[in-house]
């Protein structure tokens, strides 16, 4: 695991030789990418849409933000307006209560745009599938492009996640159109 | 006539580890009175196919009390013209299984918004639901004030939840929040299922108290079937719930950080979150134990190197403790937060208010201390202050997550060996049991039909924290409203059920 510089130091108990972290090396590999990715100016901005999340997909979404997976690096930010979207994540089994709110995000980010459903619940309904109060799945209401799952998917998966849309965005740059 | 008198002439049935009594409905009403004059608390209001509950705490006695009423007609005695925080209560009450509160304060639907297939879903026979008009909030006073309505969807990367302020230039005059939006039918999905299968959803009431929810509702049944799990259950179950503790505050602290733009202190706790995160997943093979505990015990031991992995992060967090106590108390950010949000005592106290919101401002319950199998032999200690604000909330954060980390220490040291788990027999009975989110009590209240999980309700601290919160952002600035609500970090999948 690669630690911040912060972190290092003397410990509570004498550590034994930590195992080179798969993970963190392909987090690294990531990085240099994302800032050539940078360069070229592909960047994306992600509006969290909460469906009726549990809030531990929330969590790991603010992990996303951490000096581990620091996703701004990768040219990706967090916007708080459907307007300044590119992608929508989507969190949660889609409860009764919050499809109108959904439709709403989806009408009002402007084409060309994504949509990723992020954790079991967004993916199908995950547990809550077939409850009175559930739609079940971002996919019932609208057309998702890639999915994400986990319950919650951990910040590594996610970030994985979003730099193949990444990679679409700079490549053929064809995402769906309203 | 005291809360006790009246009880005692009342019959009851076991209710683990307690006796619930049942009342006819003037002494439901007349327990309500007797309560506040006792200085009991309310801790929650729910119902069943055919009666209404009530839990009350009796801080003297440091005894929960579960009452009920039989429904008849429809209808019960209001809780609400007593204990003005029981009016949501009695809202959800209505939605879910369809009983109205006589002379209720608040007959406007809390969790149905009009959106869901079935009328009262959880009563004996659910009617289709037919168009209708959707709730409104309450009529703005006055034309010089103004409105700014925030939510329900934040785009914050937070949980969903409409928040109605009514303004007088940039002073807060009334705030009104509305919930529901995260309902998801969790109580009905419990039903009829074994404890082990409905633990799921106990876990998934919400995210950051997964571990929380998962031992009130494990200890719950347990009551219920009255058994006790092994001793290495119980020392791993303490880990779990303080190790969440730790992360769950770091995490606030995290996002109060941002907020209040102390980029250091969000860019350390954010990163601490992470390691514990991440050795959680080692030890217990999910960043967040969720599913970890289970009815009988816990569903995954230690891994081999788990003990190592959780004392290492431990000491990680342990060395930047004395910076981060430096950091938060430093002029910056202790401008920003002193004063703020600032919560009495007695509405508190009245709301049932535990957890940091609660000791923050004088009330010293911590359900570790009294009711949680494992912690005794830890002599866990708990900090109260007396201001009441945001800055002494997160120093109170700062402080559990000390404690915490010598808790954990303390678990891992004396770890028995044994089983994890052991089978519960196919039983019927109820049971109560709570456990200390990082937010607050969390009480499950249940009950076992030959080993099915017959009919069930959780508080979520929720419930008394969005009341409070509306009330403190009453005399806020509006500049001031995101910080308090992150403040008291408040919950909307637990309480939306
Ligand atoms: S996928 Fe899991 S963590 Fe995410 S909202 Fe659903 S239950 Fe919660």
């Amino acid at each position: 695991m690669r630690r911040p510089r912060w972190l290092q130091g003397p410990r509570l108990k004498a550590e034994p030789a930590e195992p080179a972290d798969a993970e963190a090396r392909a987090l690294m590999a990531a990085r240099m990418e994302a800032a050539a990715q940078a360069r070229l100016g592909r960047s994306l901005a992600l509006l969290h849409v909460n469906t009726g999340s549990c809030n531990g997909c929330e969590l790991e979404l603010r992990a996303l933000s951490n000096v581990f997976y620091d996703l701004e690096r990768f040219g990706l930010r967090f916007v708080d307006n459907p307007r300044q979207a590119d992608v929508l994540l989507v969190t949660g089994p889609l409860t009764r209560n919050l499809t109108v709110a959904l439709e709403q995000a989806w009408d009002a980010t402007p084409d060309p745009k994504w949509v990723v459903a992020v954790g079991d619940c967004a993916v199908d309904g995950g547990v809550f599938k077939g409850s009175y109060a559930v739609v079940g799945g971002t996919g019932l209401c609208v057309p998702v492009d890639l999915t994400i799952s986990g319950c919650p998917p951990s910040p590594g998966r996610i970030l994985t996640g979003l730099r193949t849309l990444l990679e679409a965005h700079a490549g053929q740059g064809a995402p769906r159109s309203g | 006539m005291s809360g006790h008198s009246i009880l005692q002439a009342a019959e009851a049935v076991v209710c683990r580890p307690w006796l619930r009594h049942i009342l006819p409905p003037h002494d439901w009403s007349a327990l309500a009175r007797a309560s506040v004059a006792d200085g009991w608390t309310l801790l929650a209001h729910w119902a069943d196919t055919h009666a209404a509950h009530a839990l009350y705490f009796d801080p003297v006695a440091l005894a929960a009390v579960p009452v009920s009423v039989p429904v008849e007609h429809g209808l019960y005695p209001a809780l609400s013209p007593i204990y003005p925080g029981a009016a949501w209560y009695e809202r959800m009450v209505h939605d879910l299984w369809g009983h109205e509160a006589a002379s209720g304060a608040d007959p406007r639907p809390w969790l149905d918004h009009g959106q869901w297939p079935l009328v009262a879903p959880l009563s004996v026979r659910p009617q289709t639901a037919t168009e209708g008009d959707p709730p409104q909030p309450a009529d703005v006073a006055s034309d010089s004030l103004m409105l700014l309505q925030l939510g329900p969807v934040w785009g914050e990367r937070q949980e969903v939840a409409a928040l109605r302020l009514t303004l007088d230039g940039p002073f807060i005059r009334q705030a009104e929040s509305r919930l529901g939006y995260s309902h998801k039918g969790a109580l009905a999905l419990m039903r009829g299922k074994s404890p082990r299968a409905a633990a799921r959803f106990a876990a998934r009431l919400s995210g950051d108290a997964t571990v929380a929810h998962s031992l009130a509702f494990a200890l719950a049944t347990e009551a219920a079937a009255d058994v006790q799990v092994p001793p290495r259950a119980t020392a791993l179950r303490v880990t779990m719930a303080e190790i969440e503790r730790i992360a769950g505050h770091l995490d606030n602290l995290a996002e109060i950080a941002g907020l209040a733009g102390a980029e250091s202190i969000r860019i350390r706790c954010g990163g601490l979150r992470e390691v514990l995160a991440r050795a959680a997943a080692t030890a217990f093979g999910h960043r967040l134990m969720m599913d970890g505990v289970v009815p009988g015990g816990v569903a995954v031991d230690l891994t081999n190197d788990g003990a190592e992995v959780i004392l290492r992060a431990l000491g990680d967090i342990s060395m930047q403790m004395s910076w981060l106590r430096q950091a938060q108390d430093g002029a910056a950010l202790f401008v920003h937060l002193a004063g703020i949000g600032r919560a009495g005592t007695a509405l508190a106290a009245t709301l049932g208010v535990g957890g940091v919101a609660g000791r923050a401002c004088g009330l010293g319950l911590d359900v570790r201390t009294v009711f949680v199998p494992g912690y005794a032999a830890l002599s866990p200690r708990v900090a109260v202050r007396p201001d009441g604000d945001a800055a002494a909330r997160q120093q109170l954060r700062i402080f559990e997550i000390e404690e915490s980390i010598r808790l954990i220490g303390g678990a891992l040291q004396s770890l028995p060996d044994g089983p994890i788990s052991l089978p519960l027999p196919q039983v019927s009975g109820e049971g109560i049991a709570c456990a200390e989110s990082i937010r607050g009590d969390v009480w499950h209240w249940l009950q076992l039909d030959h080993g099915q999980i017959a009919a069930i309700f959780p508080r979520d601290p929720g419930w008394c924290l969005w009341p409070l919160a509306e009330r403190v952002l009453e005399n806020a600035t509006v500049d001031d409203a995101a910080l308090i609500r992150l403040s008291f970090g408040l919950p909307s999948s637990g309480p939306d059920l």
